[in-house]
């Protein structure tokens, strides 16, 4: 049960890339923003990226759409959670001041 | 709403850049005092889900998406400061790797999205609580709103920074990013809620993480 508590985040995660997985069943239509683009006729302004790693969600040299959809899906969001675990790692208030300090919530006083 | 390159005028990219710096800053220097050390999974695994999220688009109506932007949700979860990062986080990852969201159009992007959208989330959800109280419907009304109206005040920001740019009249763009995304803002209220409800029952303690009574 300890364990359980302790490595919940696993499960968050295994959640995050079912997500991911289910991607390919994503509504094709235009976003809001490209929809609006559209419609008032300044979609064309849209400029392409100076380079492509992984454009359109699509992981490149995969031949089956939702096959590079479910790649691309999952490289992001494997490398989203390094990202903000490594983030939350190094800025993380360290514990040997914390217990001096009065708990302070994140309010937006 | 991911503004590619071409949308925003270069003045209104740099001072859009100016406004998101200063304020990654400022949530940097936050989250350095704040940030608890069992948070710092919970960080991850709201990127993580984040970014998924945002691929999953839903029809909203005429042949037209939306996806979940999430700052409410971050906001929710890990304050407005960790949660600034987290949306940073996506949308840079986005624009970086995928390609979605211009360069340029960066600092806008994360201005709309990680900064007024995570503030507003945060703002009204912190409100309504204080007004409706913590009881469980409290924090689903909460969380639905703050999640609706984070999403339309952003669409509107983003209005804004196009008809400053040229790209698109004030009297045009206004109406249209602000329609869509009351319709688009009730996909990321229900999800939103969605999340909350599914916490609730899973991990009710991972929705307090952040308040003091809980350290």
């Amino acid at each position: 049960m300890e364990r359980l508590r302790k490595y919940w985040w696993v499960a968050g995660l295994l959640l995050a890339f079912g997500v991911a997985i289910l991607s390919p069943l994503a509504s094709p239509h235009p976003d809001g923003l490209e929809r609006v683009a559209e419609s008032e006729g300044f979609l064309d302004q849209a400029e392409d990226s100076p380079y492509q790693i992984i454009p359109d969600y699509s992981f490149p040299g995969i031949k089956n759409e939702a096959v590079a959809t479910i790649v691309a899906g999952l490289v992001g969001t494997g490398l989203l959670f390094g990202v903000g675990y490594g983030l939350a790692w190094i800025l993380r208030r360290r514990s040997e001041h914390a217990a001096d300090e009065p708990q302070q919530t994140t309010d937006a006083s | 709403m991911h503004i590619p390159d071409g949308f925003v005028s270069t003045g209104t990219a740099a001072a859009t850049w100016l406004a998101s710096a200063g304020s990654i800053g400022y949530a940097v220097r936050r989250v350095n005092r704040e940030l608890q050390e069992r948070q710092v999974p919970l960080m991850g695994v709201t990127a993580a889900f984040i970014f998924a999220a945002q691929m999953m688009n839903f029809t909203v109506a005429g042949g037209t998406s939306g996806h979940l932007l999430g700052g409410a949700l971050a906001a929710i979860l890990l304050g407005p400061w960790a949660g600034m990062l987290v949306l940073t986080s996506v949308l840079a990852v986005q624009a970086l790797l995928f390609q979605d969201g211009g360069l340029l159009a960066l600092g806008a992007n994360i201005l709309n999205m990680a900064v007024v959208g995570v503030l507003v989330g945060w703002v009204v959800y912190t409100a309504l609580r204080r007004l409706l109280g913590a009881r469980t419907w409290a924090t689903m009304v909460s969380g639905f709103a703050a999640a609706w109206l984070s999403v339309v005040v952003a669409s509107l920001v983003a209005a804004a920074e196009l008809a400053i740019s040229g790209t698109s009249p004030w009297v045009v763009a206004l109406p249209a990013m602000g329609l869509v995304h009351i319709l688009i803002g009730i996909g990321e209220g229900m999800i939103t809620v969605g999340v909350l409800a599914f916490l609730q029952a899973a991990r009710p303690d991972l929705l307090t993480l952040r308040q003091p009574s809980e350290a």
